[in-house]
């Protein structure tokens, strides 16, 4: 116990620097303010370009499960207030693929189910925490790809729906990855509203925010677009 | 190094915990929506309700996602220097728990609960001491180990397998929390209660205290 005055003192900003110091920060939910958010999201960039060129295989697929495995239930999420978006009756509904392809196409229901299929059972993993199982019937992006033969600038697809403006980007790996398909069908039945009726995007390798329901339109590009919650500070890739 | 490491991480280990507790927010439970998985759990939100706003680092789900994977690279390269250094220096010698210092920490055990007078011998750190070393750098180890689980469960599927699937990977995640928590208590407790210019040691590098073993 030598030297008390110059020990405290050093020892009270210790204190300060161990518990007050992250607690200050945890203090009031901070989001960093203007100061560290865009370092965060910078990081988060860089987490995006790691996840998908060191972590990522465009050819690891994920397991897949028996249908007697299926989750009770599948919860559904959408962003318009008034109850899962439907497409307007009289309105002949198609699926408009374009941007950086050699021949654009406009791909109605039927001629989407015509295309081979792919009928997986897999887990669904949301940004939330929770998991679900459950089947899902759909034509493999890249079949619809190997139809409208993108250009070589493509790099990026975008996917929009008529659900109050939402859309996602998706690199192009992931995109044609072997388990992305575009979904009408769900748990052996056509595709409800409430999980994105008439047709959604599925995959397995990236969290059920990338998943667009009530999918319009899908675009090749050569930039990257954004997304509904990517703008707003989701991770972008967010492959998992 | 050592010293500099155990600060870093001392750090980083609130704001992570902090930036945890608010992505644990937007689902309170372990396993699926209406089939909660039957783990112990305190904090469930059926029972507990939400964690204080103070405790929580991020604002809103995305926020406490971008701090949290902000930080855990820093914490898994602290990490890493600090095993690195103790290999290379040697240092790690006095640190490392062995199954020779499982009779030893028997008989510090009983020294503390007063049922052996004399302190058992010892070199720079006693057998509990090396216990809870050893311990703490494993415990770093699978957190960050069930960090990855959940953060890529189809990517490195083999891991998060070992963990027994996504939900129950998130569980130990969320269950080093509390057992970093128990173990900081402990620790913070023990400098204080049994040498407090250990304290002053990490900080300077210098020891001044009443073990002379520890210079």
């Amino acid at each position: 116990m030598t030297e008390p005055g110059g020990r405290i003192s050093r020892r009270d900003l210790l204190r300060l620097a161990v518990s007050g110091g992250p607690a200050a920060l945890a203090a009031c939910g901070w989001d960093g303010g203007r100061l560290v958010q865009p370092r965060l999201l910078q990081i988060s960039r860089l987490n995006d370009w790691v996840g998908e060129h060191v972590l990522f295989s465009g050819d690891r697929v994920a397991p897949t499960y028996r249908p007697d495995q299926r989750s009770g239930r599948m919860p559904s999420y959408f962003i318009t207030r008034r109850g899962p978006p439907t497409w307007p009756d009289g309105r002949e509904w198609a699926l408009d693929v374009g941007g950086l392809v050699r021949k654009p196409m406009r791909l109605p229901r039927p001629m989407l189910e015509a295309l081979p299929r792919l009928t997986y059972t897999v887990k669904h993993h949301c940004v939330e925490g929770w998991t679900a199982v459950a089947t899902w019937t759909g034509v493999p992006v890249r079949v619809v790809a190997d139809l409208v033969q993108p250009m070589e600038r493509a790099r990026y697809v975008r996917f929009d729906s008529f659900d109050s403006g939402f859309f996602n980007g998706w690199d192009w790996a992931s995109a044609l990855h072997p388990q992305t398909i575009l979904a009408y069908a769900f748990n052996d039945h056509p595709i409800t509203p409430d999980h994105g009726a008439p047709l959604r995007l599925y995959s397995t390798v990236k969290l059920g925010y990338k998943l667009t329901k009530y999918l319009t339109g899908m675009t090749f590009t050569e930039e990257r677009p954004g997304g509904y919650w990517e703008d707003q500070g989701y991770p972008w890739f967010a492959g998992i | 190094m050592v010293r500099v490491t155990h600060w870093l991480s001392a750090l980083l280990l609130p704001a992570l915990i902090a930036s945890g507790l608010q992505i644990y927010a937007a689902f309170p439970h372990f396993g699926e929506k209406g089939n909660v998985y039957p783990v112990p759990n305190p904090f469930d939100a059926d029972q507990f309700g939400r964690f204080p706003e103070w405790a929580r680092l991020g604002g809103w789900l995305g926020g406490g996602i971008n701090w949290h994977f902000a930080l855990a690279w820093p914490f898994v390269i602290i990490g890493l220097i600090y095993v690195t250094y103790l290999v290379i220096s040697g240092e790690w010698r006095p640190l490392l728990f062995r199954p020779r210092d499982v009779p030893r920490a028997w008989q510090m055990q009983l020294y503390y609960l007063r049922l052996r007078r004399d302190h058992p011998e010892q070199g720079k750190h006693n057998a509990l001491q090396k216990a809870a070393y050893t311990f703490i750098v494993v415990l770093g180890a699978l957190a960050v180990l069930t960090g990855f689980a959940i953060y890529k469960p189809v990517q490195l599927a083999w891991l998060t397998a070992l963990f027994g699937g996504f939900e129950l990977a998130r569980y130990w995640h969320f269950l080093t929390v509390w057992v970093f928590v128990g173990f900081t208590l402990m620790h913070v407790a023990l400098v204080f209660l049994v040498d407090p210019a250990s304290l002053r040691a990490m900080v300077t590098g210098w020891y001044r205290g009443r073990f002379p073993s520890h210079d």
